[in-house]
């Protein structure tokens, strides 16, 4: 179930109210979020629309511990991360979240499996569990076989790919997908949602994804837009429709 | 065979350093022979200053090092041989490599007094001054440990032999005292060796009379006093000295002069002119202090030319799409090339001219050391003349090519679609 | 170490880079110890000194001889335990730019005086039973390509007026017990010497080596002996032979001053070049960075990456440039033979080094490092 009045309870696994963001532009003040509030349980897929500056990437920067507020409450699986230290927060990070963005996921020296292994690195795992992780991620991904190629002799899709695969081989809380598609043509970008939209389906994984391309957007349970500063809830996916609307 | 050998070297070295002019030349010409303004390299020179400024350090430096360690050698160089006249000569004991070593009787020098080409003065007698040499140990004043002094047992008329001397405070020692007349650069070295003052050595007292100025030659680091005087507090034989220098009526007669005193069967010894003799003299030094230099100044240029490579290599790696497009509006490869040839020329050239600042400021300051040959502390200054600065820039410039050939020619041969791709 | 492979993928990214700022950390370091080398040489004197050694030399001037009639009185002071006594020869081996170093000694104290020299018995023996033997060092003999029984003729000036050649066969070849120890030097019998000089010169040594019982006795002995002979014709000057050494180097003027100079300016310059290539490096991969640190990388753990790849860096290049030292020195001593007191590499210069390289790497990462580790994610990843 998502939420955006404010009114979520405590089922919600990310929480976040009265969000404020303000930045400072040339000596002016630039109120990008005013008041914003968002619910969402666990094994929601999310989509956050909204014209360009609207927020949309501060939102997710700002939900994924990348950023922090000017005022109001982030909580995500009861850890309020508003007010964590740096330090805190990037350990909290690591646990908690996966990020996919449009580009330069990849480290261009590594190899995919070295990529996907990244997050293993900051656990206490032995390299042979390690191991095991990442081949089954890649094997989600659908590409076992390009394990040991360089990001350079891979297809924007197949970086995607493997990007997506890094984000959950550590089994994050959830996944934080700033325009995953963005770069890619549309068969690539099929591809990478069917992926997304299996882990919902099948790994029951938390997804909150920034997109500006409705079809993209059409993939997830529910949409929102971002507007004045605020989310409100868009049309319904069909999906929804189909289950007898939002909650 | 050593001296073939190093003849080959020479010669082939002057070939490469020709041919290196010939090429910093046409670089030079580069804004003229080919159509990539400089403006493009001034301004991407100042994009990516720290890099420039690293490059330009590193070439600094390794001139800086590069030319003071050469005006060292030259200075040494330089003091010995202005030691020298062409219109005296020297002589000593044959086989003597050094006057220290030398013994010449009275009865020679009085052989010495009949030749032909001495000069005499206006009272007829011969300009002939025979010396005896020793050391003895006196303070530094910059470490104030004992360093040895060169003191020179001179004739009284040695002033008319040695012309370019001139007492320049008090007055010339009196025959027969225990009387001390120091050079210039002594009194800036050594304790307690100004005029009025009292030194003892060799079981007496002596009295420091006069200073006088050798013209900045190794005369300038040494002591003067009567010859007979020294003879006995050195304990040697009275009438036994180690070299005589002769006044020559002119520089002409040193030929005849030389044959006729060589040839008599009553002499045995070496003539030579004083100037030759000096020269020589500074050999061993002057060799050291350049071999040093050179190969401290060799590894360094290496380095230098790493960080001059680092530099542009990076630079064409910055530049990589502009290039490509440059090259793809039709500027041919080698215009390519010569620009960043250029560039790097620019940025050596800099460096050269840093380097140069920075030691000039060495120039003239003295300092001393020992010279092997005859134990005896010299001063001599830093020697910074126009040619090894030029030197030096030159070695700037070679630098700079060494450093940027071959990112120039990268520029020019990474296919033009490659290099537009690469963002 | 699980982060070794992120490290040096990151090195080999650029492999021309890598090379050229290996190669600059090892030219600079091999100077650093070629200049320590030459300054060790310019010490070696001191180095060597030994502390129970003294030496007597005459109070006017060190090139005035002293009677050989002082050496029993000085053996005569409580507190000595051996007496030795050297000339300077001086002489000429064929042509001027072969110079060695060449001493009469008195052979029958020698070895009690100077026991780091070490010589075969037999071929002492055979030295001490020839009068116009010599012994030389085992470098010298190097130098020239000598072999025991060679015949050596060497000219001198000083002592002869006729400037003939006097030969003399090599009996022995003496070795330093340490790597420093001068093997350069040539001997031959004060017997011998006193036999062919003129009257004039005879009865005199050149200078005193002494060896005492207790080193902190020294003082008092240096003292009595100068007493002893105050006044007389041929006054003494007694110091120890670490401070007599030290006085010789000092004569050479600002070697030192000089030597730091240099290697002030190589030091700095090095770093510049490093530090820069390290903050080109890490300009290059501002996006990466931000990727590490969204992931769940600590700030402090980016600094470790950049000081890794700088310390990295440092360490192969300084290995590469003691290797080329280790390797050259022994050829630049040969080509400086003869100029300037033997230049040895000791292991500890190489130690030196390599605590400078490290201290480079360390200080070129720094800033770097600094600035990767401040990065703010969000500023890093912007949207295109």
């Amino acid at each position: 179930m998502v939420k955006v009045d404010g009114n979520g309870g405590q089922s919600s696994l990310i929480q976040a109210r009265d969000l404020d963001k303000t930045y400072r532009r040339g000596g002016e003040d630039i109120d990008v979020l005013q008041g914003l509030n968002l619910d969402v349980e666990a094994g929601e897929f999310v989509a956050f629309m909204g014209p360009s500056g609207s927020g949309k990437s501060t939102l997710l920067n700002l939900l994924g511990g990348l950023d922090v507020p000017t005022r109001g409450r982030i909580t995500v699986a009861g850890d309020e991360i508003t007010h964590m230290s740096g330090g805190r927060l990037t350990e909290w990070r690591a646990r908690h979240v996966g990020f996919i963005f449009q580009m330069y996921n990849l480290i261009p020296v590594l190899t995919a499996f070295q990529n996907v292994e990244l997050p293993l690195l900051l656990t206490k795992l032995s390299k042979a569990e390690r191991r095991a992780h990442f081949e089954t991620a890649l094997g989600v991904v659908g590409l076992s076989d390009r394990m040991h190629h360089f990001p350079r002799q891979l297809s924007g899709g197949q970086e995607q790919r493997v990007t997506i695969a890094r984000a959950f081989v550590s089994d994050p809380t959830f996944l934080l997908c700033d325009e995953p598609t963005g770069d890619l043509d549309r068969k690539s970008a099929d591809d990478v949602m069917a992926i997304i939209e299996e882990l919902v389906s099948k790994y029951h994984k938390t997804v909150l994804m920034v997109t500006h391309d409705p079809l993209v957007a059409a993939r997830a349970n529910s949409i929102l837009h971002l507007e004045k500063g605020v989310l409100v809830e868009g049309r319904h996916s069909p999906q929804e429709t189909a289950a007898g609307g939002v909650a | 065979m050593a001296p073939d050998l190093y003849s080959f070297h020479v010669t082939w070295f002057k070939v490469v350093l020709a041919l290196f002019g010939l090429v910093i030349l046409v670089i030079l010409l580069a804004p003229v022979l080919g159509s990539v303004p400089v403006s493009y390299n001034l301004r991407s020179i100042r994009a990516r200053w720290t890099s420039t400024i690293v490059a330009v350090l590193g070439i600094a430096g390794t001139v800086g090092v590069f030319v003071a360690m050469l005006s060292l050698a030259r200075g040494f160089e330089a003091t010995l041989v202005a030691s020298g006249s062409p219109g005296n000569a020297l002589v000593m004991r044959a086989g003597s490599t050094s006057e220290m070593m030398g013994g010449i009787t009275l009865d020679s020098i009085r052989v010495l007094q009949d030749a032909p080409g001495v000069a005499r003065d206006s009272s007829g007698s011969p300009l002939i001054t025979q010396d005896v040499l020793g050391v003895f140990p006196v303070p530094l004043i910059s470490t104030g440990t004992d360093a040895n002094v060169q003191v020179r047992g001179v004739s009284p008329n040695v002033l008319d032999v040695r012309k370019f001397i001139k007492i320049t405070q008090g007055r010339m020692f009196q025959a027969g005292l225990s009387e001390l007349v120091v050079g210039t650069n002594a009194t800036k070295t050594y304790q307690g060796l100004t005029v009025g003052n009292k030194i003892d050595f060799g079981g007496g007292h002596w009295q420091i009379v006069g200073v006088f100025d050798a013209g900045g030659s190794a005369f300038d680091s040494e002591v003067w006093c009567d010859s007979r005087n020294l003879n006995q507090v050195l304990q040697r034989p009275p009438n036994i000295f180690q070299s005589a220098t002769v006044h020559l009526s002119s520089a002409d007669a040193f030929q005849e002069f030389k044959d006729t005193v060589v040839r008599d069967p009553r002499m045995n010894v070496d003539v030579w002119r004083e100037i030759d003799y000096y020269a020589k003299q500074s050999t061993r030094m002057t060799t050291l202090i350049t071999y040093l230099g050179g190969i401290v100044a060799a590894i360094m240029a290496i380095g230098a030319i790493f960080g001059a490579l680092n530099t542009m290599y990076s630079a064409v790696a910055e530049r990589g799409r502009e290039i490509a497009t440059l090259r793809a509006l039709g500027f041919p490869s080698w215009n390519v090339t010569l620009s960043f040839l250029f560039e790097a020329l620019m940025i050596s050239l800099l460096g050269g001219v840093i380097g140069c600042l920075a030691v000039l400021r060495l120039n003239g300051i003295t300092t001393n050391t020992m010279n092997f040959q005859t134990f005896s502390n010299v001063a001599f200054a830093f020697r910074i003349t126009v040619d090894l600065l030029s030197w030096g820039i030159f070695f700037a410039l070679v630098m700079g090519i060494l450093g940027g050939l071959l990112p120039a020619i990268r520029a020019a041969i990474r296919p033009v679609a490659v290099a537009l791709r690469e963002l | 170490m699980k982060f070794a492979r992120i490290i040096f993928a990151n090195l080999l990214r650029k492999k021309v880079r890598l090379l050229l700022t290996i190669g600059s950390f090892a030219v600079a370091l091999f100077l650093f110890v070629f200049l320590g080398v030459v300054r060790d040489a310019f010490n070696r004197g001191a180095d060597v000194a030994s502390a129970d050694r003294l030496i007597v030399i005459n109070r006017t001037s060190i090139i005035n001889s002293i009677p050989l009639s002082y050496r029993d009185k000085i053996l005569r002071i409580p507190g000595t335990k051996a007496i030795t006594h050297n000339n300077w020869f001086g002489g000429t081996y064929i042509e001027e730019k072969n110079f060695f170093v060449q001493f009469v000694i008195d052979p029958e104290n020698q070895r009690q005086v100077f026991p780091e020299f070490v010589v075969p018995d037999d071929q002492w023996n055979a030295f001490l039973k020839d009068r116009v033997g010599a012994v030389c060092g085992a470098k010298l003999a190097d130098r020239f390509h000598w072999k025991i029984g060679d015949r050596i003729p060497i000219k001198n000036n000083m002592y002869d007026a006729k400037n003939s050649a006097w030969e003399f066969n090599l009996d022995g070849i003496y070795h330093g017990k340490q790597p420093k120890d001068d093997e350069t030097q040539f001997w031959f019998q004060w017997d011998y010497l006193e036999e062919r000089v003129s009257q004039g010169f005879k009865g005199q040594v050149g200078w005193y080596v002494l060896r005492v019982d207790n080193p902190d006795d020294a003082p008092r002995i240096a003292k009595a002996i100068d007493a002893e002979f105050a006044n007389s014709p041929y006054e003494t000057k007694t110091e120890a032979e670490s401070a007599f050494a030290a006085g010789f180097v000092k004569q050479f003027g600002n070697i030192q001053t000089l030597i730091l100079s240099i290697g002030s300016v190589v030091f700095f310059t090095l770093l510049l070049v490093t530090g820069n290539t390290m903050a080109i490096s890490v300009r290059e991969r501002t996006s990466e960075l931000a990727v590490f640190k969204a992931i769940g990388y600590s700030d402090l753990t980016i600094l470790f990456f950049v000081l890794a790849e700088a310390l990295t860096i440092a360490l192969i290049g300084g290995a590469v440039g003691m290797l080329l030292a280790a390797s050259a020195i022994p050829g630049l001593a040969i080509a400086l033979s003869g100029l300037l007191p033997s230049i040895v590499l000791a292991p500890s210069m190489l130690l030196f080094g390599l605590a400078a390289a490290i201290l480079t790497g360390i200080l070129s990462g720094i800033v770097p490092g600094l600035t990767a580790m401040r990065l703010r994610v969000v500023n890093a990843l912007r949207r295109v």
